[in-house]
């Protein structure tokens, strides 16, 4: 086996050289997809038989939430490894990470209460899925308070590793419960639109806009670990070489 | 030297840790006794501001002493660890040779008696006062019984990862609260199931899942966090 | 094309006020996303530097302090 390459993970100066190189493409390639998927939604797909113009929220809604869910979990997952490799760099993602998690989350929470006012006729409905996201809001509104809170980089990074994992024991609880809940209070539930399946010509700038959003999440990461780094390592010799450079 | 260290077994020190949390409750009651008027104050403030209604006061009263209830638990998370803390006992417990995580069990078991058991036995008073429905109480208190449990568990985590912090205040509740969800909603649904003369059973078994999750996967994280907030 | 004129486009079939409310909100996300640590970037740089350029000045200083003695 060759654990060369893991070590290497290790190294923030490694992870440094390296995501520099990456960096410019992924900013290029995220931001041109999400253009081109969003021109694409708004003006050549197709219109909702049932929703009309106001389904092309879509483009946005569907890709934020997404994210902001897989954003969590990738989260877990470094948290696990910085608990128990106790790899740097698996600190600096979670910090990284959670600000935009949540940002996300709140984007996907506010595109659809937008999209609510069209199609349910309020803005906001307890619906499972979105109390959900509410839910996962509180929860990254925790992550980054803790994080916050504790100034001492290297305990607050191992106790967020430990609320972050606590967290995602929890995410399949409250979702199963939420979802319980809501056909309990709510024997008429709202379903976006009974039709079969999105026509290809739908789904594609979807497609688009998801690839699009996870490579500009990847670089605005990279950039924010980038930041992170820096201020943490900011005694090595290689930070002082390169800020006098 | 050994032999001293021998002598003193998981049950001895276990119970040492029992006694002295009582103790320690003891001289501050005033701690305890708070959160309780908290309680109270809750749901009396909950009529004034809503409606005096008793038919509207009895459809809301499970979710008002509910959220009381949890709201009030957050505020005894502050004392569960903060003493020893400064004391200095905490270290001790981290660095004996017994499992913390036993220990931690225990310590939560009796920070449970202390504030949990006392809001269970004013509760049924303050759901009369909101007019809910003799014959619901039993349910009410049952749900009482096996969810705070959980949530003086899920708190603990809260209140050791923060432990080290100055004030830790809004935040512990802020990370608490989030997870503490599911109990409110399998409580309440549970109560209001009997209400609506329906079978309490599922949501009994389902409270019962999360309250054995809880005791098993809780003082882990607990103990970690400890750990880590004394290593400091 | 899905519109035969800019102002349909702009009019969403009714919903333009919720569509472009969206999508105004996503673009600010995205813009202080990618605006944030590039500017965090800038100010942490300016820190570092500065800090250094006061240790070597305090460095220096001290050799000159020495050479004199």
């Amino acid at each position: 086996m060759k654990w060369i390459f893991f070590h290497k993970l290790g190294s923030p100066k490694w992870f440094f050289d390296i995501s520099g190189k990456f960096l410019p493409w992924f900013i290029v390639i995220g931001i041109s997809l999400l253009v081109i998927g969003s021109i694409w939604g708004l003006i050549f797909a197709p219109k909702d038989y049932q929703q009309g113009d106001s389904f092309r929220i879509i483009y946005l809604h569907v890709p934020a939430a997404i994210l902001a869910q897989s954003c969590y979990l990738m989260m877990a997952a470094s948290a696990l490894v910085s608990l128990v490799w106790k790899m740097k760099l698996a600190d600096v993602f979670i910090t990284s990470a959670a600000p935009l998690g949540a940002l996300f989350t709140f984007l996907a929470l506010f595109t659809g209460a937008v999209w609510g006012k069209p199609t349910w006729g309020t803005w906001w409905v307890w619906d499972a899925r979105l109390t959900a996201m509410l839910v996962l809001l509180f929860l990254y509104f925790g992550v980054i308070s803790l994080q916050t809170a504790i100034e001492d980089t290297l305990l607050s990074s191992k106790a967020t590793a430990i609320l972050v994992l606590v967290g995602v024991v929890n995410i399949p609880i409250i979702k199963y419960s939420v979802e319980w809940w809501n056909t309990l209070h709510q024997p008429a539930t709202f379903k976006l639109t009974e039709k079969p399946a999105m026509v290809p010509e739908m789904w594609i700038p979807l497609l688009v806009m998801v690839i699009g959003i996870y490579c500009f999440f990847s670089a605005v990461v990279m950039l924010r670990m980038r930041n992170e780094i820096l201020m943490r390592e900011r005694k090595t010799k290689w930070v002082q070489r390169l800020v006098s450079g | 030297m050994t032999d001293m260290q021998q002598n003193i077994n998981l049950i001895q020190v276990l119970k040492r840790v029992c006694v002295r949390e009582y103790l320690g409750a003891s001289r501050h009651r005033q701690a305890f006794i708070n959160p309780l008027v908290f309680f109270a104050i809750i749901i009396a403030l909950f009529p004034l501001g809503v409606s005096p209604d008793p038919k509207f006061l009895s459809l809301a009263s499970v979710g008002v002493v509910w959220v009381g209830a949890l709201l009030s638990s957050m505020l005894s998370l502050d004392n569960l660890f903060m003493k020893d803390y400064e004391d200095g006992s905490l270290e001790q417990l981290v660095l004996s040779a017994q499992p913390l995580y036993l220990i931690m069990l225990v310590k939560l078991f009796v920070h449970w008696t202390l504030t949990g058991l006392p809001l269970i036995i004013i509760s049924p008073l303050l759901a009369v006062m909101l007019y809910l429905d003799f014959d619901h109480l039993p349910v009410l208190l049952l749900t009482l019984i096996m969810g705070t449990p959980v949530i003086n568990l899920i708190g603990g985590i809260g209140a050791a990862l923060t432990v080290s912090l100055r004030s830790s205040g809004v935040l512990v509740s802020l990370l608490v609260l989030p997870l503490t969800i599911p109990v409110l909603i399998f409580s309440t649904g549970a109560v209001q199931a009997s209400i609506d003369g329906a079978s309490v059973n599922g949501y009994f078994a389902i409270l019962g899942m999360l309250l054995m999750l809880a005791i098993t996967l809780a003082p882990f994280a607990t103990s970690a966090a400890i750990k880590l907030s004394v290593s400091n | 094309m899905n519109f035969e004129s800019f102002d349909s486009f702009i009019n969403m079939g009714g919903h333009g006020l919720y569509v472009w409310l969206s999508y105004g909100v996503g673009l600010c996300v995205f813009v202080i996303a990618l605006t944030a640590p590039l500017m965090k970037r800038k100010s942490i740089i300016k820190e570092l530097s500065q800090l250094q350029r006061r240790k070597q000045r305090s460095l220096s200083s001290n050799e000159n302090s020495t050479g004199i003695t």
